[in-house]
């Protein structure tokens, strides 16, 4: 029997070796870089210390009566059964110890609450499936969408280091710097986190959630999504980069304020149909491709089909302004308010000649090429 | 009054007392029996379970590795939806109902459910509930696919056409959880033998009355839940919708109000198996009887004025996040009660390690894991953190998987001999345990660690760095799987076997109570007249 026992001892530690070997795995709550993330740290020890100290009692009790009251060792049962003064015991120890996890919990979490005095106002908007950012102070704005390829998603190409929690346009943040974040979403509720910074924090449609981050470690902090928001909730990452302050001022510097993130419009030249085509397959793979997928089936009856679009194969102007506003209360969005024309253009560009579109667009005599020109008459022509 | 109840039905019953159950599926389809309608209840439970199991394997297996595995994103979110929901709703609470019904009339002394009419509509509303839900599946376009806590707007104005369907699923689930709550309460205030005071009520029943209540007091509410869902969808009404003036948030309140007394009325029972099982393997009588029934009305109390732990990231105000965190940490008190009784009955007691007994035990140490992540989960700060992350999976696992579902393998093993008269193979009985154990913590455990290190629930696809433990888990869920093999082979071969009874009325050497003073297998009617409880 003891052998038994030894080899349970055994088996139980050498589990744990290969436990530890994984040690590259993250295994525990990063410490993280913010005043927060520390302090929520700190709580996350203390609870997991307490309930290991509780666990060793519990469990200690429990294998000593296994070990020492079993039948075929002869253990003959006891008659008691009820007892007044361990019950009471047995209430008010973990009475106790609960209120003294309380107390330090209630603490972080009036900080939290706190977001007085900040020098930063950073609002944050989810939508199906990309972030919005808008430095409210700073009058710039911008969307920041999975970076990642779909060949890699696929297994068509190597994987990235940063698979998944790469973007193309991150946050810029100055540390030591008090900033405060108004978190929203046009569409659906997602969850703005990021683990190391010490912040989730729901994004609801109609609602305006306040926390804050003082960043105290420069670096890039990344995170994803944390409510389920449909399809591609697992590609929506945050990418944050915290920056000193100088750095973070030649940023706000380098772009230009207004509803676009690049700097400076690189006018309306026109472009060639060739280069339009390339850009749009990107800029497609970008922003579309996650419903109107790869070869523009789409994912019907939800997502519909670009491929022999009537839409997409019409009249180029009413494809145009199709995209550009989008179908209120659909996941069809605006694309108007996040791509520039030069952009839109070549999306268009590429949706009217991929999957045999461009046989249909020519039988109406239509041409497939669109150019930023074109988008912008458009635009113009559409506001009041 | 009692004992005019009962006389009433004795006389009712007299009527087909003499007849056996009928002959083929009309026995099944019409019977009234609480026998044949807690068997059915437990075999729907049972293939519930593989259906159920079998999409939590398509999930692991798309998350074996990064990138595209086997299914498309869509098709996850759909898997973990209709996951989710077949658990709770078609594998454990059924499952728990199966138990109540075979099992509360033999232990009380009654000749049968005080309501055995509603008992067959409570029942046969399951199987075409589910059909229906798992109909969408093969309908063109996705099925659910919002989780199965499907939350407004992504349920109601981005939700798929088959989300009406869901809804009408719901409402029948919800109707038969109601009636066979109903049912149970009814029976147990008014079907108990002369001499079954509340005070000498088994545990398993005590634990059942107490989840009666629960189910009565938020199945509505989840009805109600849905009914808004539809009304939003197809009558123009807001309820959820911010852009018309209603409430996402609303939602949550109503859906939670629901959520989280559910999660006890999958455990309570559990608690009652465990508190039966462990009392007769330790050959000794259960510590503080009265205090486990105290924490089990306190534990059902509390778990009322909980829900919005749920919502912490929500932007709830600091007051009522405090509100929530003070009474969620509550908890753990009475459940702590229980924890510590069950440790005291085992404590100088002559125990034995069969199955059921090795079930219980598994549950013992493995809830408790559970309930220590549940005492870090109702730090808000900290919640913050863990809130719809791996960890979340993990905790909820280890409550719902090492809690309730191994509390009814427990009571299975412990009654099976008791329904079939013939013992189980205890070997593979023990094969069965120890592949779950091993296969659970393979599964679970590790999960701990990738909600830890930041890796959201519900994403089919992850970043690199999670790589080595969502492989651990793989592994874990397909042994679990595998496991459960051998717990259809020891189940289905007693139910085909026709070897004689081979075991005695008390079949266990500790076992005490109304239920093993029956011959094994009990005969169609039992208790036709009134056992006197001493
Ligand atoms: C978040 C999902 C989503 C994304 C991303 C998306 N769309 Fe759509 N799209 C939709 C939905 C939903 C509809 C149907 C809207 C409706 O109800 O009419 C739609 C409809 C369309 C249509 C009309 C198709 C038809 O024949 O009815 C066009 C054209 C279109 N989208 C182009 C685009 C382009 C170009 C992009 C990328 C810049 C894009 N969409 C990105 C969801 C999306
Ligand atoms: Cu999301
Ligand atoms: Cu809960």
């Amino acid at each position: 029997m003891h052998h038994r026992i030894l080899r349970l001892i055994l088996f139980f530690t050498s589990a744990l070796f290969v436990l530890t070997a994984y040690a590259e795995s993250e295994l525990n709550m990063p410490v993280g870089g913010t005043i927060l993330s520390e302090e929520i740290y700190k709580l996350h020890m203390a609870g997991f210390y307490v309930c290991c100290g509780i666990g060793v009692v519990v469990f200690g009790v429990l294998i000593y009566s296994l070990i020492r009251f079993r039948k075929s060792k002869g253990a003959q049962a006891a008659h008691f059964h009820e007892h007044l003064g361990v019950e009471i015991i047995w209430t008010t120890i973990p009475f106790l110890i609960l209120v003294a996890l309380a107390i330090p919990a209630t603490i972080v979490l009036g900080h939290i609450h706190n977001t007085d005095k900040s020098a930063l106002t950073l609002k944050i908007t989810g939508y199906q499936w990309k972030w919005k950012y808008e430095y409210l102070d700073q009058g710039i704005s911008f969307f920041s969408v999975l970076s990642t390829t779909q060949d890699q998603i696929n297994n068509k190409a190597k994987k990235s280091e940063w698979y998944l929690l790469e973007v193309d346009h991150e946050a810029v943040v100055p540390i030591n710097t008090k900033i405060k974040l108004l978190i929203t979403a046009d569409d659906v509720i997602h969850s703005w986190w990021v683990p190391a910074l010490g912040v989730k924090q729901d994004a609801i449609p109609g609602y305006i959630n306040e926390n804050w981050i003082y960043v105290t470690k420069p670096g890039t902090y990344r995170g994803q999504c944390g409510e389920l928001c449909g399809l591609n909730h697992g590609f929506m990452p945050i990418v944050v980069k915290a920056v000193p302050q100088a750095e973070f001022d030649q940023w706000v510097k380098n772009h230009h304020p207004g509803n676009s993130f690049t700097p400076l419009q690189p006018a309306l030249n026109p472009l060639t149909g060739d280069a339009l085509l390339a850009l749009g397959k990107a800029q497609y793979e970008k922003n579309c491709v996650m419903c109107h997928q790869a070869n523009g089936a789409g994912l019907p009856p939800s997502f519909p089909a670009l491929k022999k679009s009537r839409i997409v194969t019409g009249a180029p102007d009413a494809a145009i302004a199709f995209v550009l506003s989008g179908v209120p209360g659909t996941a069809m969005q605006a694309f108007g308010e996040q791509l520039d024309d030069q952009n839109i253009a070549a999306i268009m560009t590429y949706i009217r000649s991929a999957w045999g579109n461009s046989d249909l667009v020519k039988q109406q005599k239509y041409s497939t090429v669109i150019q930023p020109k074109d988008v912008a008459k458009v635009r113009q022509g559409s506001k009041p | 009054m009692t004992e005019a109840i009962i006389h009433t039905h004795a006389a009712a019953d007299h009527f087909d007392a003499h007849h056996g159950p009928e002959k083929g599926f009309k026995r099944w389809l019409f019977t009234t029996n609480h026998k044949d309608i807690g068997t059915l209840y437990l075999l729907f439970s049972l293939v519930m379970l593989f259906i159920g199991g079998l999409m939590a394997l398509v999930i692991r297996a798309e998350l074996f590795e990064p990138g595209k595995v086997l299914i498309d994103p869509e098709f996850f979110n759909q898997m973990t939806t209709m996951h989710g929901l077949i658990m709770v709703f078609g594998v454990i609470m059924p499952a728990m109902a199966g138990l109540a019904n075979w099992m509360i009339p033999l232990m009380i002394g009654a000749p049968d459910m005080a309501l055995p009419r509603l008992n067959n509509w409570s029942f046969w509303l399951l199987p075409f509930a589910f059909c229906l839900l798992m109909s969408t599946l093969i309908m063109s376009g996705p099925a659910p696919d919002f989780g199965w806590t499907f939350y407004a707007p992504l349920s109601t104005t981005y939700g798929p056409k088959s989300t009406d369907f869901f809804i009408f699923s719901v409402h029948m689930m919800g109707a038969s959880s109601i009636m066979a709550a109903l049912n149970i309460v009814v029976t147990i205030f008014n079907m108990r033998a002369p001499g079954m005071t509340w005070g000498k009520l088994p545990l398993f029943v005590w634990s059942w009355l107490v989840t009666g209540f629960l189910l009565l007091a938020v199945m509505p509410v989840l009805a109600g839940c849905v009914t808004m869902m539809l009304m939003d969808r197809h009558f123009h009404t807001s309820f959820f919708n911010a852009a018309g003036g209603g409430d996402p948030l609303l939602f949550q309140h109503v859906f939670w109000f629901f959520g989280h007394p559910e999660v006890y009325i999958l455990i309570l029972p559990g608690f009652g198996i465990i508190s039966e099982v462990v009392s007769t393997f330790s050959r000794k009588r259960l510590f503080g009887y009265k205090f486990m029934v105290a924490a089990t009305v306190l534990i059902a109390f509390i778990g009322l004025i909980v829900w919005m732990h749920h919502m912490f990231t929500t932007g709830a105000p600091i007051t009522a996040q405090l509100y929530f965190m003070y009474a969620t940490m509550l908890v753990a008190i009475p459940t702590g009660i229980k924890i510590f009784n069950w440790l005291a009955t085992l404590f100088k007691g002559s125990i034995t390690f069969e199955t059921p007994m090795l079930f219980a035990l598994g549950f013992l140490v493995m809830f408790t894991i559970g309930g220590f992540s549940g005492v870090m989960l109702s730090l808000v700060p900290a919640d913050y953190q863990y809130r719809d992350s791996y960890f979340v999976v993990a905790h909820f696992h280890y409550v719902l998987v090492s809690g309730s579902l191994f509390a009814i393998f427990a009571a299975i093993y412990y009654w099976l001999p008791k329904w079939t008269g013939r013992m189980y193979s205890e070997r593979l009985g023990q094969i069965h345990f120890w592949l779950s154990v091993i296969g659970m913590n393979l599964a679970f455990l590790p999960m701990h660690f990738l909600g830890l290190a930041g890796m959201p629930r519900r994403i089919p696809d992850y970043p690199l760095q999670f790589t080595d433990f969502n492989q651990l888990c793989t592994i874990g869920a397909f042994i679990f799987g595998m496991a459960q093999l051998v717990f259809l082979y020891i189940i289905l071969k007693e139910c085909v076997s026709h070897t004689k009874p081979d075991v005695s009325n008390q079949v266990w050497e500790g076992a005490k109570g109304l239920e093993w003073t029956l011959p094994s297998p009990p005969p169609y009617h039992t208790f036709e007249t009134a056992p006197i409880v001493p």
